[in-house]
């Protein structure tokens, strides 16, 4: 059975790495004579690597976990599968699928959901829901009744429903983004912190959901989470990565047995994720 | 489903959202009508104030004059709403936030384009015909002798050309997001001021005039007043058509190459995911 996603030696970087030749600040140094083209030095402004020679497989079906500090490169991994970003090396495919060079055929099959809830938030649920239905070839009527369905499944009101986005509450907003990736019926979904500033309640709802994708739908899944429980919980293999490198990926159980016992208790997740990426965590997007 | 029903429903998806995005900021449409009546009213009426300034020896015809301005005022307010519209599309969404989405939604740039420029043609001509219906009665004007469908042709094929370059400029809000929005205006504002809007070409200098030959505007003003001043036939507003379909054909196939080309390059900057 081929991959569901394969990312091979996958890099990308942000800014820029020095004064080329053929770049302004080199010509403008050298014109300023203060030190020879030749002798100029790299540009302050620095290149951020995101993604560091990254590669793994996901297969379908699994639910696959990107644990990692801030700036780790979680989410710049997220919007190369999407198509949002370019890479800069290696390759991405997606159900057989290159990022790269068939993005449309990679959009078909994809959704995602960010940490940041987006919509128009003077449209209602309703609203920014069928425009996104839409836009993935969804006709009117049965957007409508799938949008209903979903929303009252993942516990919204039905007056929330035709309301202004900007009314709801952090929290119900979420709900609505994870609705809004839902309506396609993705068989890759992409979530990027999709629980981050949800109550408990809120938290288990989504995770259901989540569950219930994978078995109703065999939807494989991709997800970031700061939440160890909920990553533990939800995923088959975890990656976590620091600095834009995969530091490790197995299977929950398996990534513990990677720290020692300590004082004779068993390693948690996050006695892993901090020994292996030696920073506290965090609770804004990476 | 077929590949352009996708298409079609996801040109519908533009035109439906941004209805929506209307009805709920009703309060701010009704702000730009009154200032869109007010703007081409507040023109006309200088037609109306030369007749009375320059005396009777000068023999100036103030009605006339401010039906050539009136139809400045409404032909410049369609382009420039229809202009405004597209090259807003990425700010608007970067702006929300909702940029990531609509783009990685599985839909040809010409649909997405397609969807928002059918909205902006008849958002615009809504606030045309309202406008007209204000100014109609207060400037007595008689449009018995006008041809409105040639009028109304030459409008539409000067649109064309008015979209190719709209969606060249709302390259600049993906490029630069702090200050690409601002950018556009300068666009604008060149051809206001070269293609003869509010006065005939001929008082330009020499270098502006010949700009003027660039921009769509001027031959769309020229036969819409050629149309409506002076009642000429739909045929002889061929040559001020030629040069705007020539323009439009050329330009709409060359804005979505460049918008490619931009979105590629802000793919791989990273510049979508910023907010400005």
């Amino acid at each position: 059975m081929s991959s569901a996603i394969i990312v091979h030696d996958v890099y990308k970087a942000f800014g820029k790495s020095d004064a080329g030749r053929f770049s302004w600040a080199f010509w403008r140094k050298a014109s300023r004579g203060a030190e020879s083209a030749d002798q100029a030095p790299a540009n302050k402004k620095s290149k951020v690597v995101a993604v560091d020679h990254v590669s793994f497989e996901v297969q379908p079906g699994e639910i696959f976990g990107v644990l990692g500090p801030n700036g780790s490169g979680k989410s710049t991994l997220i919007r190369l599968i999407s198509t949002l970003l370019l890479p800069d090396g290696g390759y991405i495919q997606v159900f057989g699928h290159d990022v790269v060079e068939e993005p449309m055929a990679v959009q078909r099959l994809i959704n995602r959901v960010s940490v940041e809830a987006s919509f128009f938030k003077k449209l209602s649920p309703m609203e920014n829901l069928l425009y996104g239905a839409r836009l993935y070839g969804l006709g009117g009527r049965e957007s409508r009744e799938r949008i209903v369905q979903i929303l009252t499944r993942l516990g919204l009101e039905k007056r929330s429903i035709y309301s202004p986005m900007q009314e709801m509450s952090r929290g119900m907003q979420q709900k609505v983004a994870i609705a809004r990736a839902l309506l396609s019926r993705p068989r890759l979904l992409l979530l990027d912190e999709p629980t981050t500033g949800l109550d408990p309640r809120s938290k288990r709802e989504v995770q259901a959901v989540v569950r219930e994708l994978r078995e109703e739908d065999n939807a494989t899944i991709l997800l970031t989470t700061h939440d160890m429980v909920e990553a533990e919980e939800l995923c088959d293999r975890i990656a976590i990565m620091d600095r834009g490198k995969v530091v490790a990926l197995d299977a929950p159980s398996r990534l513990r047995g990677l720290v020692p016992p300590q004082n004779g208790r068993q390693p948690t997740l996050e006695d892993v994720f901090l020994e292996l990426t030696g920073r506290e965590l965090t609770t804004e997007g990476a | 489903m077929s590949v352009v029903t996708h298409q079609l429903r996801a040109t519908y998806a533009f035109v439906e959202r941004n209805a929506n995005l209307v009805k709920r900021y009703w309060s701010w449409e009704v702000v730009w009508l009154v200032y869109s009546i007010a703007n081409a009213l507040s023109i006309s009426y200088i037609g109306l104030g030369m007749e009375q300034l320059s005396g009777a020896d000068a023999n100036v015809d103030g009605s006339r004059l401010a039906l050539y301005l009136i139809i400045g005022a409404l032909v410049w307010h369609f382009l420039s709403v229809i202009f405004y519209w597209i090259t807003e599309l990425i700010s608007i969404e970067r702006w929300e936030g909702t940029i990531e989405y609509t783009l990685m939604a599985p839909i040809h740039r010409v649909t997405h384009m397609a969807g928002q420029t059918l909205f902006a043609v008849m958002y615009s001509m809504l606030f045309n015909v309202i406008i007209l219906m204000v100014a109609a009665p207060l400037f007595d004007i008689d449009l018995s002798g006008a041809n409105l469908f040639g009028g109304a042709l030459m409008l539409l094929a000067g649109s064309l050309s008015f979209i190719g370059i709209s969606i060249t400029a709302s390259t600049l809000p993906l490029l630069f997001p702090e200050r690409g929005t601002q950018m556009t205006h300068v666009i604008i504002a060149l051809m206001l001021l070269v293609s003869g809007v509010y006065y005939p070409i001929d008082v330009l200098p020499g270098l502006l005039q010949r700009l003027a030959v660039l921009s769509p505007a001027t031959y769309v003003l020229q036969g819409v007043r050629a149309a409506l001043l002076e009642g000429s036939a739909t045929r002889d507003l061929w040559p001020f058509m030629w040069p705007a379909l020539l323009m439009g054909l050329a330009a709409i196939p060359a804005g979505l190459k460049i918008f490619g080309l931009a979105e590629r390059y802000a793919k791989r900057t990273g510049k979508l995911h910023r907010n400005g």
